[in-house]
């Protein structure tokens, strides 16, 4: 299913620092990475120190849940990578690798990214938010509390992408109406165990529980 | 002997309920590590060269090359010149690297040499299969001659259902590491227990030095049961890199082209009956696919065996695809679509509703009773009576609502399984068995039958699975866990509480059969105020745990658990009939597992088991290239899934009346992801009033079928 998250067409595009030809043309489909990338192509080389950076590793920093973590890392690694094989973040998974299932959602300055199709040198001075940043098993985040409690996952693969994808959801649109509401809000992540009965019902009890923690 | 009987309905205080599974928030919150999260110290990326051609032969391999690169640790030629080759996507050789991008680059240093061979990657069209379709023998019953001679009424039709894949979202792989003579392997599988011996005879090593160990699985379907040659070249990898871990995970094309599918079916089918919508004769000529080795053989007619007329002619057809695994209910879904459209269209023809030639029907399956009871439950929760009409009546709008009806059946039962239940003096408790979650809440369940037994509330149980050290524990394929676990599990617990009553007995002054278990209390039956606490009671064991096994036979099964269910899905369509596009309004599934050990994991495997369905009725298809003999679509944009806007409103209902409790737990998993492929056919028969032949019911096809074009 196509994405829904948002679209947003860039006003312009400069090749990107880029391990796979299809990332710009991916980028123009999908809303969220599309406006991820705008800003990036422009801006990596600079603070990469060059004009041109790798092939072989360069080091950089990236700004991951409030932390700044040195990297040393070869321009072709997207987001998705560092974070799992580098940093070991694994919450974010990768599945289809391409920017369809929103499996490796994570949040770049607000907004809702698939990792596996941005770049990791490109994020520099992004605030990125990982599924590890917004709560632990002691002290879940009320969306995870919410997929608990209705049952919004089987295996669980899928689930902390979609853990984000509803956060970053909500946190613009705070007042989901209804069912519908949700199902276009989280139209860029797929499940393969057929969750999404629960995964509707926990964003609007979700949304119910945010609001509830913001007025408290 | 104890009693291991289930405590009685009313009794029970967590069987039943709908209980949150327990390893929950650690997946939700992203903490849980599967396999493919594994990041162990001086870890290897290991990665596979695959066959480009359909069929084709090897004629040199040259790996110098890639040996040579800085970083990588071992090279293995998996297809040495000579080999010949069935599929696109057969492994070829594979690398282990420091890096993943180093073995990435490795691969493309390999240089192959392949003679193409010809290839036959399609079956719809069985004349073009030739000498590759192999027809099983006609399979007589009755006289269907006779039986169609005196039909007041015959149907023909054909029907289609394609090869589809699992598409787990974990991709096949493991993390392995091969030291000296022990193997450490970290796979995402099916089969925790029996894995390690599937490796160990691959690596020619004794099962003693094979460990498994697997905490949690993204999605297996059925196609992860064996080490795969991906496993096996892994750890051959890891001994050659002196024993450093390799993890080997496929990528997304691989796993779409050579992890599994589930065999097409397509055929004619003929159904002659009497006027009052009675079945007397089914004749079907059917084939399949599965890939090169051939195809499922659907169990046809399917649920309706007692048809007393029947001839049945089926032939296997070899294509150069990537091979047959199990898929949730091998061979059901075709059986059902091949069998539940012709029925609806029976009932089209007579201008019959559905629902009652199904219903007359029952009395041809195994258990008439329980179907027409769902069929009844079903049509309530559809408002069926208020909604259908006859074929094609449905306005003169260009959107087109309709609904469809199938039954299906799953047999379930309890695979072998051992567990320990180990009562430890300070009160806490542990449940260990060698069997793993596959997302259906198999932990939590096991929790809830150890806390129901012994009293305790669910947090108090500590479930030790994911391990082959643990006692054996069968795959979990065919529905078959819940059953060989709850049954273990409820038996080791019984027999370990049995042993803290014959310790605590002398404290309390009464024998050891006079007490029980309550809300963490051992007590004398009928004098509550004579108790312990549950941490006093285990203190009287001094310094030695408590640690007794309890055993599910798979041939001797007993009465905690049984097999054999009936369940009914309706689906209510809208189709677009300028579009072609079918939209999902509502599906209801009424189904019977026996006892319902947890109600919300069950309801999450039915509605499951549906969005499965719907997605394989209107989106999944593997399309192959008749011309480069490749998949078109191994990735997830073209191999759709569907999404969280296509699947309508879901109703389930679970059969928890005493009739279907008394007979003891029984799989789900499979029997949920029968039926509404089927019925979403027929509701869309029903909409536009005629029959799409071929699933999925995409927008091409059903503006063909509306045109009268083949589809």
């Amino acid at each position: 299913m196509s994405s829904r998250k948002e679209p947003e067409v860039p006003k312009k595009t400069k090749p990107a620092v880029s391990r796979r030809g299809f990332i710009q043309g991916v980028g123009l489909g999908t809303g969220a990475l599309g406006g991820a990338l705008t800003g990036t192509a422009e801006a990596a080389p600079q603070s990469a120190g060059g004009a041109v950076s790798g092939p072989g590793a360069v080091p950089f920093s990236l700004r991951i849940n409030g932390k700044t973590h040195n990297v040393t890392l070869e321009p072709r690694v997207t987001l998705l990578d560092a974070l799992r094989d580098s940093l070991d973040l694994t919450g974010a998974k990768r599945v289809c690798d391409r920017g369809t299932c929103g499996a490796c959602t994570v949040i770049v300055d607000g907004r809702a990214v698939y990792a596996c199709s941005v770049l990791a040198i490109d994020m520099q001075g992004r605030q990125i938010q990982t599924i590890e940043g917004i709560g632990t098993p002691d002290k879940p985040h009320p969306v995870t509390s919410a997929f608990v409690e209705h049952d919004a996952q089987q295996c669980g693969y899928c689930t902390p992408g979609f853990v984000m994808a509803a956060k970053a959801y909500l946190d613009r649109n705070p007042n989901p109406r209804s069912e519908a509401d949700v199902e276009a809000g989280l139209g860029g992540n797929l499940c393969r165990c057929g969750t999404y009965v629960g995964v509707r019902k926990a964003v609007l009890d979700a949304a119910r529980d945010v609001r509830r923690g913001r007025n408290a | 002997m104890p009693n291991y009987n289930w405590p009685p309905q009313g009794q029970r205080r967590l069987m039943g309920k709908r209980l949150s599974r327990l390893d929950g928030i650690e997946k939700a919150s992203g903490y849980a590590k599967y396999a493919s999260d594994l990041n162990p110290p001086n870890l290897l990326h290991g990665a596979l060269l695959t066959a480009p051609h359909a069929h084709c032969r090897v004629t040199s391999i040259d790996v110098s090359e890639a040996k040579a690169m800085q970083g990588v640790t071992s090279v293995r030629v998996i297809a040495p010149a000579g080999t010949e080759i069935q599929w696109r996507g057969a492994e070829v050789a594979a690398v282990s690297a420091t890096s993943e991008t180093i073995a990435l680059d490795a691969l493309k240093k390999i240089k192959v040499q392949y003679e193409v061979l010809p290839h036959l990657v399609k079956e719809e069209d069985l004349k073009k299969a030739g000498p590759r379709a192999k027809a099983a023998g006609e399979q007589l019953t009755g006289d269907p001659d006779q039986g169609f001679k005196e039909a007041d009424v015959v149907v023909e039709g054909y029907y289609g259902i394609p090869v589809i894949t699992h598409c787990c979202l974990e991709p096949h792989g493991q993390v392995v590491e091969w030291k000296s003579d022990a193997v450490n392997m970290f796979p995402s599988t099916q089969n925790v227990t029996g894995i390690g011996g599937d490796l160990a005879k691959a690596l020619e090593l004794p099962a003693t030095q094979v460990r498994v160990q697997m905490n949690h699985i993204g999605g297996g379907f059925g196609s992860k049961f064996v080490s795969d040659r991906w496993g096996i070249e892994a750890a051959h990898m890891s001994k050659e890199s002196g024993g450093r871990p390799v993890k080997l995970f496929l990528d997304r094309e691989t796993e779409l082209t050579i992890a599994g599918v589930r065999p097409s079916c397509f055929g004619k089918v003929k159904l002659g009956a009497k006027k009052d919508g009675t079945i007397t004769t089914w004749e079907s000529d059917t084939w399949a696919t599965g890939g090169h080795g051939g195809g499922g053989s659907p169990p046809i007619p399917y649920v309706f065996t007692n048809i007393p007329n029947q001839r049945k002619a089926h032939s296997a057809v070899s294509i150069n695809a990537g091979g047959v695994r199990a898929w949730r209910a091998p061979n059901h879904q075709q059986a059902c679509f091949m069998t539940d459209c012709a029925l609806e269209d029976l009932a089209a023809k007579l201008n019959m509703d559905p629902l009652d030639v199904f219903a007359k029907n029952a009395d041809l399956t195994p258990r008439p009773e329980v179907y027409r009871n769902q069929l009844r439950q079903a049509a309530e929760l559809m408002d069926w009576k208020k909604k259908w009409h006859p074929r094609g009546q449905s306005g003169s709008g260009t959107l087109k609502r309709g609904l469809g009806v199938a039954i299906h059946t799953w047999q379930g039962g309890g695979h072998d399984s051992k567990a320990i239940c180990r009562i430890n003096p300070d009160g806490t408790v542990e449940v260990e068995l060698g069997s793993q979650d596959l997302g259906t809440g198999t932990r939590t369940a096991i929790a809830i039958v150890a806390a129901e037994t012994l009293g305790l509330p669910l947090n108090a149980i500590r479930v030790k699975i994911g391990d082959n050290q643990y006692p054996p524990s069968g795959a979990s394929g065919g529905s078959t866990t819940i059953g060989g676990v709850s049954a273990s599990t409820r038996k080791a617990s019984v027999n370990s509480l049995e042993k803290l009553f014959a310790a605590v007995a002398p404290s309390l002054g009464a024998q050891a059969d006079q007490l029980e278990a309550v809300d963490g209390r051992i007590q004398v039956k009928g004098q509550a105020s004579k108790n312990l606490t549950w941490k006093a009671a285990c203190n009287k064991l001094g310094a030695t745990s408590i640690a007794e096994m309890g055993e599910n036979e798979r041939r001797n099964p007993g009465s905690l658990i049984s097999a054999g269910v009936g369940g009914v899905q309706m689906a209510e369509v809208e189709v677009d009939t300028e579009t072609g596009i079918v939209r999902m309004i509502k599906s209801v599934a009424v189904q019977d597992c026996g006892t319902v050990v947890n109600l919300k994991t069950a309801e999450s495997q039915v509605y499951g088991g549906c969005i499965m369905s719907i997605a394989a009725a209107l989106l999944e298809e593997r399309v192959m290239d008749e011309q480069t003999g490749r998949v078109l679509n191994p990735d997830m944009e073209f191999y759709k899934l569907s999404g969280i806007g296509d699947i309508g409103e879901i109703v389930v209902k679970m059969n928890m009346e005493k009739e279907y409790d008394d007979r003891g737990v029984i799989g789900l998993g499979e029997p949920a992801a029968i039926g509404l492929n089927a019925a979403i056919g027929n509701a869309v028969a029903n909409a536009i009033g005629v029959r799409v032949s071929n699933a999925p019911f995409t927008p091409d096809r059903v503006l063909a079928a509306l045109e009268g074009r083949t589809a």
